[in-house]
C-alpha cells in the first residue's frame, strides 16, 4: 500500500507526487503575482516570506521524495513502443533536476547578501555563497528555469492525458491509486 | 649653464602647469577616497541610506579661478547597494532603475557659481533612467593640499534632492524625494 510495487506506486509516491504538483503551480503562481506587487502592498512582504518557506519546505519534500524512489521499486512505463517509456522517463529525470536549480537559485537569491532564510518562524536555512551580483544573476536563472519546468510540466501533463483517453492505459489511473 | 638649467626648469613647470589647468584632477575611486551616497525616508519614519559602488569621474579646479570648475561623474547603476540584496534587486528592476536597459547614469556640469570661500553653487546635467535634467545644487570645498606620498589632492561635497517620478521611477512612490550626495578626492594629474 504505501511502498511502490513493480506495477504500481504506492500512496507515499502518489502524495509526494501530487504534493510537488501543488507546489510547482502554487509556487508559479505566488511567484507571478509576488512580483507585481508594489512596495505599499500589504502583501508585498509577506508574499515572498511565504514564497521561501515554502520554497524551502518543497525542496525538503524534494529530497524525501528521491530518497524513496531510490529504495522503491519503480514502476515501468505502460507505452507499447519503448521510445516513449524512454522519453518519459527522461522528461521525468530533468524535471527533477530543474526543480533542484529552481530550489539552489532561489535560495541563493535571498542569501546573496548572508542574510539566512526565515522559514515560518520555525528554523532559518543559514547562506552559503554570497557574492557580487548574486542576486541579479540567480534571479534571472531562477525566472527562466521556471519557465522551462512549466513548460515541460504541460508536457507531462498531456502526455499522462494521451496514455489515459488515447491508449487508454492505466498510467494516470495509477497515479492516484495503488494497486493499478 | 646654470642659468641655462633654471630657464629650462621655469619653462618646463610653466608647461606643466598649464597642463594641470586642463587636465586637472581625476577621482580617486582606485583608493575609494570617494563616494555616491543616496537616502530616502522609509514610509515617512527614518532614513534608508544607500550607494553606487561603482563610478568614474574628473573635475576641473583652480582655486584662483573657481568660477571655470567643472565635474563629470559617471555611475555604474548596476552598482548600487543597500546592504540588502532583495532590496537591491527590486531596486535594480523595471519598477526602480531599470539598470539592464540603464546601466549607467551621470552628471556633467555646464556652470560653477563662486558663492563664498570654499562653497559655490554647481549646476549640470543629471542623466538617470534615461531622463536628463537640468539640477543645480551648492557644492563646498572640504581642502585641498599635498598629500603625504608626493601628489595633490582636492576634496569637494555636494548633495541634492530629486523626486523618484521625475525619472520615471517608483510608481507609488514616485512622490518621494532621494537624497543624493557626492563626495570626491581628486588626485591632480
Amino acid at each position: 500500500m504505501f511502498r511502490n510495487t513493480s506495477r504500481s506506486y504506492g500512496w507515499i509516491a502518489i502524495a509526494l507526487h501530487w504534493l510537488m504538483a501543488l507546489a510547482v503551480f502554487g509556487m508559479f503562481g505566488l511567484g507571478l503575482y509576488m512580483v507585481e506587487l508594489t512596495y505599499y502592498d500589504a502583501w508585498y512582504h509577506g508574499s515572498l516570506a511565504t514564497h521561501k518557506a515554502i520554497g524551502i519546505l518543497v525542496a525538503l519534500a524534494f529530497v524525501a521524495r528521491l530518497l524513496w524512489r531510490v529504495v522503491n521499486p519503480r514502476p515501468g512505463g505502460l507505452a507499447t513502443r519503448a521510445l516513449e517509456n524512454r522519453a518519459a522517463h527522461l522528461v521525468h529525470w530533468v524535471l527533477y533536476g530543474l526543480l533542484a536549480a529552481i530550489f539552489v537559485s532561489g535560495y541563493l537569491i535571498s542569501t546573496a547578501d548572508g542574510r539566512e532564510i526565515e522559514v515560518f518562524g520555525l528554523f532559518g536555512v543559514p547562506a552559503t555563497l554570497t557574492g557580487e551580483h548574486q542576486e541579479d544573476i540567480a534571479g534571472e536563472v531562477h525566472e527562466i528555469l521556471v519557465w522551462v519546468t512549466m513548460t515541460l510540466v504541460v508536457l507531462h501533463a498531456l502526455a499522462a492525458l494521451k496514455h489515459h483517453f488515447i491508449s487508454r492505459n492505466s498510467t494516470l489511473k495509477r497515479m492516484f491509486r495503488p494497486g493499478l | 649653464m646654470k642659468k641655462l638649467l633654471i630657464a629650462m626648469s621655469v619653462s618646463a613647470s610653466a608647461l606643466a602647469s598649464m597642463a594641470v589647468n586642463s587636465a586637472d584632477y581625476v577621482i580617486d575611486t582606485q583608493g575609494a577616497h570617494a563616494s555616491v551616497n543616496f537616502k530616502v525616508k522609509h514610509l515617512g519614519y527614518s532614513w534608508l541610506t544607500g550607494r553606487f559602488n561603482t563610478f568614474e569621474g574628473s573635475f576641473e579646479w583652480d582655486k584662483e579661478n573657481p568660477a571655470a570648475s567643472s565635474v563629470a561623474v559617471s555611475i555604474d547603476t548596476t552598482s548600487l547597494d543597500s546592504n540588502h540584496a532583495e532590496r537591491d534587486k527590486h531596486l535594480r528592476s523595471g519598477d526602480f532603475l531599470e539598470v539592464s536597459k540603464y546601466p549607467t547614469a551621470s552628471f556633467k556640469s555646464t556652470a560653477y557659481k563662486p558663492t563664498g570661500e570654499g562653497t559655490g553653487e554647481l549646476t549640470g546635467e543629471l542623466s538617470l533612467r534615461g531622463v536628463t535634467s537640468t539640477i543645480t545644487f551648492p557644492v563646498e570645498q572640504i581642502g585641498e593640499g599635498d598629500d603625504p606620498w608626493g601628489g595633490y589632492r582636492a576634496g569637494f561635497s555636494g548633495s541634492t534632492s530629486i523626486m523618484l517620478g521625475d525619472y520615471g521611477m517608483g510608481g507609488p512612490l514616485g512622490n518621494i524625494p532621494v537624497e543624493l550626495e557626492l563626495n570626491v578626492e581628486g588626485v591632480r594629474q
